[in-house]
């Protein structure tokens, strides 16, 4: 054998020696065995979806008074037809849902009938939630009955003649209510019809970013257009509409961060919304919240009003001057001399729409409140920002709201004392 | 005469000119007031604080406003305490409630840490307008209370100084006349309550209205101590049991 032939041989069988040892070292093999692990059976699995399935359709902020047992119900609603209180759904037999059958569960959230066959307040976004499939169903189902249960009897709820008349219902529900499970897009991603199976279904956000009219209804022609939320006096923007919280020129990134962290690049939540995040959808996977972003991002951009003219954008020079040194004082600390802010921790003021749409609502009630961001998983500490009630009288709310609704490029129209002065009654919450 | 009286006046101004210079020179007065929000950098608890700095000051010293309390120096539990009532809606009142609804525990223990370490100066006292024998009666209840109406002493638990008792027991010293009036007729209402046993509760109940006066304007008008610190837990057995000096769970 030449000397050279013999070299490769050794190498070759070097090399095969190395390969074996590596495959005996990394080959997968048997899972190690864990003392006491046992593997998720069927029953488990489906608790543990129908637990975050809970999560995304936000039961527990309204099933539940803070700080008091989950699920156990009795937390006012405030609606303009009186207070209604959300009931016990524990599965306790005599206060609960302890007796009822996957199929009743299923029976009130399509159809929006309760077990003995009365009909539901809308409250119940049972509008929203007839989209969710019955397989999903199920495992909120499962999830509820594996809850500790909790005997609390039902508060009656506290309406008005005639909306205390349930047959009343059937009048809206021949308005309002379209039953019927969530239909995917064909033409669509998968990731598109994920993310409107969640904003359509379980995450019910027509309730608040749809119009209510005076009977309690919101027009499907209307959906996502925005409007005021009833007693709760913020301002629900507009998700179609570039002008007010329209995604259309944000990035998945901004919109993912904004709904699933609470704070973004380019707006951070506050009040319902901000109620919405921490009990909801900072529970999400980054997943769901990506397809979220990916349908809202999607929404077909209509405005359902022309822009505000230039006279309509006019502003009193006095009124500007009282801003700026109102706005110099008391908020270039934190927003920044150019209303750009410290993004994610303080918003940015400049080009940012809830700032310049039609409502002003929401900005002076910030001015007026403050407010924290919601603490979540991806911003535990958030920052905050304090009440200027007492400390700015109506004229300089006004002159500040104005001036940060119209400089820096921004496109909004000035307010008035009077508009501060009326939200000045109102109780923050 | 007439000239010495009118150089007196002259000299009069200029002294006060000249206090008033020295006053505007210090650091945290005029020049910043304390209720205006200011971080230095903004990854800092001092910056995440700045919402509650136009009602509690920079430093939780308290502001111009007489209603709003000063929180510095108060025991940290205590301070936890109250943040998470008036997240849960068991301390009532809107504005609190509404700026710390949608934060975690972790978040809010954080916060009362920061301010129960902040030892910014006392603000001038409140000099007392309550007729002599009022100002007796205050005295007499907050320095040896009144066994006849089963009222222990403020002193023997909120501390020899009134600093307060760690770990849940508030300070009293630098607290406005309205702020107490106010909180003692909330625990005589049930709109502050504590855990059980709720020993403030209790002694709210066996004050007179007039009590709450004498208590609220004698503890207003006193010196502050030179040290902040609360007292610490369990030096002195209290009077009275109370569910807010148990350990936390």
């Amino acid at each position: 054998m030449r000397k050279g032939t013999r070299i490769v041989l050794v190498a070759l069988v070097a090399a095969v020696v190395v390969v074996a040892g590596a495959l005996a070292l990394f080959m997968p093999g048997y899972l190690p065995v864990i003392p006491g692990a046992v593997a998720m059976d069927p029953t488990t699995l489906t608790i543990r979806k129908g637990e975050y399935l809970a999560r995304a359709g936000d039961c527990v902020a309204c099933h539940s008074n803070p700080g008091e047992k989950q699920f156990a119900g009795g937390r006012p609603m405030a609606t303009p037809f009186g207070n209604l209180y959300a009931p016990n759904i524990t599965p306790d037999d005599e206060t609960g849902i302890g007796k009822w059958t996957p199929d009743d569960f299923y029976r009130m959230m399509h159809n929006g009938v309760s077990r003995d066959g009365s009909l539901l307040y809308p409250a119940m976004p049972f509008a929203s939630y007839t989209k969710v499939t019955r397989e999903d169903s199920d495992a909120i189902y499962a999830y509820l009955m594996s809850v500790p249960p909790v005997a609390l009897k039902n508060r009656p709820h506290e309406l008005r003649f005639p909306f205390n008349q349930r047959d009343l219902l059937i009048g809206w529900r021949t308005l309002y209510f379209k039953q019927g499970e969530f239909v995917p897009n064909p033409g669509k991603s998968t990731q598109w019809n994920r993310g409107a199976y969640l904003v359509e279904g379980l995450g019910h956000c027509a309730m608040c970013h749809t119009a209510i009219n005076r009977l309690g209804g919101s027009k499907t022609s209307q959906e996502f257009e925005g409007g005021m939320i009833p007693n709760q006096n913020w301002y629900a923007p507009s998700l179609t509409s570039n002008r007010e919280a329209g995604l259309g020129n944000w990035s998945i990134k901004d919109i993912k961060d904004l709904l699933q962290v609470g704070v973004s690049h380019r707006a951070t939540v506050y009040g319902p919304m901000a109620e919405v995040v921490y009990n909801s959808l900072q529970y999400l996977s980054d997943e769901d919240v990506e397809a979220m972003a990916v349908y809202l991002k999607e929404l077909p951009q209509r405005d359902s009003e022309p822009p505000p003219t230039s006279s309509a954008r006019l502003v009193s020079p006095d009124v500007m001057e009282l801003g700026r040194k109102t706005y110099a004082k008391q908020c270039a600390m934190c927003h920044g001399d150019e209303g750009k802010g410290f993004p994610p921790s303080f918003p940015p003021l400049a080009s940012n729409q809830s700032i310049t749409m039609a409502s002003p609502v929401n900005s002076i009630r910030m001015v007026l409140n403050g407010g924290y961001a919601p603490g979540t998983m991806k911003n535990p500490r958030p920052h905050g920002m304090p009440p200027f009630s007492h400390i700015l009288n109506d004229e300089e709310v006004a002159a500040v709201v104005t001036y940060i609704r119209v400089a820096w490029d921004n496109s909004g129209t000035p307010v008035k004392p009077d508009q501060i002065s009326e939200l000045r009654k109102i109780i923050p919450e | 005469m007439v000239a010495n009286a009118r150089l007196g006046t002259v000299w009069k101004h200029a002294f006060a000119g000249l206090a008033a210079s020295f006053l505007f020179a210090t650091p945290c007065s005029a020049a910043q007031p304390s209720e205006i929000p200011a971080f230095k950098s903004v990854d800092s608890m001092e910056a995440r604080v700045q919402g509650c700095v136009t009602c509690h000051g920079q430093s939780g010293q308290g502001t111009s406003n007489p209603y709003f309390p000063r929180i510095a120096g108060k025991p940290a539990a205590y301070l936890y305490n109250q943040l998470v009532a008036f997240r849960d809606g068991k301390r009532e009142y809107p504005p609190m409630n509404y700026l710390v609804a949608y934060l975690p525990d972790p978040y809010l223990r954080e916060m009362a840490d920061y301010f129960s370490k902040q030892r910014p100066a006392f603000e001038p006292k409140q000099p007392s307008e309550a007729a002599p024998a009022t100002v007796a009666r205050g005295s007499t209840l907050v320095v040896t209370g009144d066994p006849g109406k089963q009222l222990p002493a403020c002193i023997s638990c909120h501390g020899a100084s009134l600093t307060g008792m760690e770990p849940g027991i508030p300070g009293l010293v630098g607290l406005r006349a309205s702020y107490i009036v106010a909180q003692l007729t909330r625990w005589r209402t049930g709109g502050r309550q504590a855990p059980e046993p709720d020993c403030m509760k209790r002694i709210a109940d066996r004050l007179a209205e007039l009590d709450v006066y004498a208590v609220a304007t004698w503890l207003a008008a006193q010196d502050p101590p030179t040290d902040h610190s609360p007292a610490k837990a369990n030096l002195q057995v209290m009077p009275i049991s109370c569910g807010s000096q148990k350990p936390a769970p």
